[in-house]
């Protein structure tokens, strides 16, 4: 089984420096790009290996870049931006990308700037991943010492740059729009779409935002192309993904397997399973904004179409088990204290609807609850939906609440009329 | 007004972007850096660099949470209060630092050693429980093994 993203990294283990890397191919596929291939061409490589952005949407990477005004006429300042925020609850993939092989990266976002012509790139990381930032700050370094990065790259004409900008916190930073504000100084708040940042982004220039994963698969599709990476997948769809499982499992971790690998492989085989003593009830598929899979999905192979088609979302790809001791009222109050918190405050249904949510769920909890608070609570599930918010922030975060009110609808009933919460009676600090 | 230190940390970042203002956050994390917090004569400080107002450079510090724009104690402690760590018990570490620290969520310990925050994930989900103080990040948490990163910090 190939894994082009992990081959050559261990967790734990110290992260390849320049030359580890270059021992491993590394830089080659760029070298062949700068030296052989037209901007257009890379493009299109990506294009064709039908690769899908790995921080969430799924969006193909290739159409992305071909969005980009290219020639004469387009604006020279343009820029590549890496959305290295990942703050999504459950979500640790990107952070071992990151911390392990950071020239995976830096080569990938070098071969997108080429593909687009940008200047200068940015790496946009969440604030607490000090790990991270000592690695890369380093690599980069490395790589413009050795004339990765700077002016001419490799004789080739190419300039380009990458600089390292650490966050201040809030979730809402991830957003692409959201996060060309916060790159810009200003307050993290989404931006309108249209314009789309492919054509209006940063300062107003043309501007490419991908996730880490997405871009440390650029070099090895550059490298042996598009059939080879298409091939890589057990579906319909290419490539590996990053999966990772937490929770009362018996070995929680991540792997890179091919894209489609089975929930029930992943859960039983990789994770080991349920711990002793506990059963599987059901999952969050990708990260804290996607709607819950229950025992009935356990055959289901995890790839985007497939995980859409059952209702949720592949997302992020990391997993959240939750097993039969745990309240799913509790663990769906959880995850909406977290949107209730984070929200911008931009618009109205977010801001207000969420804390709203956050104190039915509590009351719920606390035995407070009654039966007209699930046509609230579903209520809200709508006008938080798809096309009622400035942002895809709320729409997330009601993913795991609808879902919650469709397979656990009964375990709700049960703290109904002075109850309480059946899983939980004692305080917190008694557990 | 800022000190030279300050204003050279800062102003090593000034050629990554096409407009000063860019570094608004940037310099707000220096001054927290040498300063511990961000008051309001730091606004004001930063403001003056950038060419700023102080109410613009606030309304910039107010939304980020890893900007203090209140007093912290010397170790401010975030824990991770996400999902992953709340199925694998963090409600108890946290009751647990609560009772040990005699603070609540968002205070700082009479004696100034610790402030207790939370944090979104960390990034950590496969070793949950996990916080960060500092820097640094401890995870697979038990109360034992706070009460031992609790002694170990001044
Ligand atoms: C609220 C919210 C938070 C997001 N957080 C992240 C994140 O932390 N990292 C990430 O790569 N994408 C995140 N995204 C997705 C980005 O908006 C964007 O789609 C992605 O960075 C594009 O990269 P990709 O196409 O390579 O996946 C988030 C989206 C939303 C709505
Ligand atoms: S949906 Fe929420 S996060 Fe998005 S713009 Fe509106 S208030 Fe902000």
């Amino acid at each position: 089984m190939e894994k082009p993203l992990t081959e050559h990294i261990q967790p734990g283990e110290p992260p390849l420096d320049l030359a580890a890397y270059e021992r491993t191919g590394g830089y080659e596929a760029l070298r062949d790009a700068l030296r052989s291939m037209e901007p257009r061409e890379v493009t299109r490589i990506v294009e064709d290996s039908k690769l899908r952005g790995r921080g969430g949407a799924g969006f193909f990477t290739g159409m992305k870049w071909s969005f980009v005004p290219m020639g004469e006429n387009a604006p020279r300042e343009k820029y590549f931006v890496c959305n290295a925020d990942e703050m999504e609850p459950g979500t640790f993939k990107d952070r071992y990308l990151m911390e392990c092989n950071p020239h995976l990266l830096l080569e990938g976002m070098i071969l997108g700037a080429f593909a687009i012509q940008a200047p200068t790139g940015y790496i946009f990381l969440r604030a607490e991943y000090h790990k991270s930032e000592e690695v890369l700050a380093h690599a980069i370094r490395e790589a413009r010492e050795a004339g990765f990065l700077g002016k001419n790259i490799l004789d080739s004409g190419f300039d380009h740059d990458i600089h390292l900008h650490t966050s201040a916190g809030r979730y809402i930073c991830g957003e692409e729009t959201a996060l060309l504000n916060a790159l810009e100084g200003r307050r993290a708040i989404p931006r309108a779409k249209p314009p789309f940042p492919p054509v209006v982004g940063l300062w107003g220039k043309p501007t490419i935002v991908n996730n880490v994963e997405t871009l440390c698969n650029i070099p090895p599709i550059v490298r042996n192309g598009a059939d080879w990476f298409k091939g890589l997948g057990l579906s319909e769809e290419a490539g590996t993904k990053l999966y990772g499982v937490s929770g009362r499992v018996n070995r929680p971790g991540m792997w890179e397997l091919p894209l489609g690998t089975p929930l029930r492989e992943i859960i039983e085989e990789h994770a080991g399973g349920m711990r002793e003593g506990y059963r599987f009830r059901g999952v969050i598929p990708g990260g804290a904004s996607t709607d819950f899979l229950v025992e009935e999905h356990l055959d289901l192979p995890m790839d985007f179409a497939s995980v859409q088609k059952a209702g949720s979302r592949l997302g992020t790809g990391t997993m959240i088990v939750l097993d039969d001791r745990t309240c799913p009222v509790g663990m769906v109050l959880n995850l909406e204290r977290f949107f209730a918190r984070e929200s911008c405050g931009w618009c109205t249904p977010c801001r207000d609807g969420l804390p709203w949510v956050e104190k039915i769920l509590e009351d719920i909890e606390r035995g407070g609850g009654r039966e007209d608070d699930l046509g609230l609570l579903q209520e809200h599930s709508k006008f938080l939906g798809p096309g009622r918010t400035f942002c895809a922030f709320a729409p997330g975060a009601v993913e795991p609440l609808q879902s919650a009110l469709k397979y656990f609808e009964e375990d709700f009933r049960r703290h109904f009329d002075g109850k309480g919460c059946p899983y939980h009676p004692q305080p917190a600090a008694a557990r | 007004m800022l000190t030279d230190q300050e204003r050279e940390e800062i102003e090593a970042e000034l050629p990554h972007y096409p407009r000063k203002q860019a570094l608004c956050i940037e310099a707000l994390k220096v001054v927290q850096r040498h300063r511990g917090w961000v008051d309001d004569e730091a606004l004001r400080d930063v403001g003056g660099f950038l060419e700023m107002t102080e109410h613009e450079v606030d309304s910039v510090a107010t939304f980020y949470n890893l900007i203090y724009r209140r007093k912290v104690g010397r170790n401010v402690i975030h824990l991770c209060d996400s999902v992953s760590c709340w199925v694998m018990g963090c409600d108890r570490i946290c009751e647990h630092l609560k009772n040990s620290l005699g603070i609540e969520i968002g205070e700082t310990s009479d004696d100034g050693r610790f402030t207790l925050l939370p944090i979104p994930c960390l990034g950590d989900c496969d070793k949950a429980p996990s916080m960060m103080i500092g820097r640094e990040l401890f995870s697979d948490l038990t109360p034992e093994k706070v009460d031992e990163i609790l002694r170990s910090r001044k």
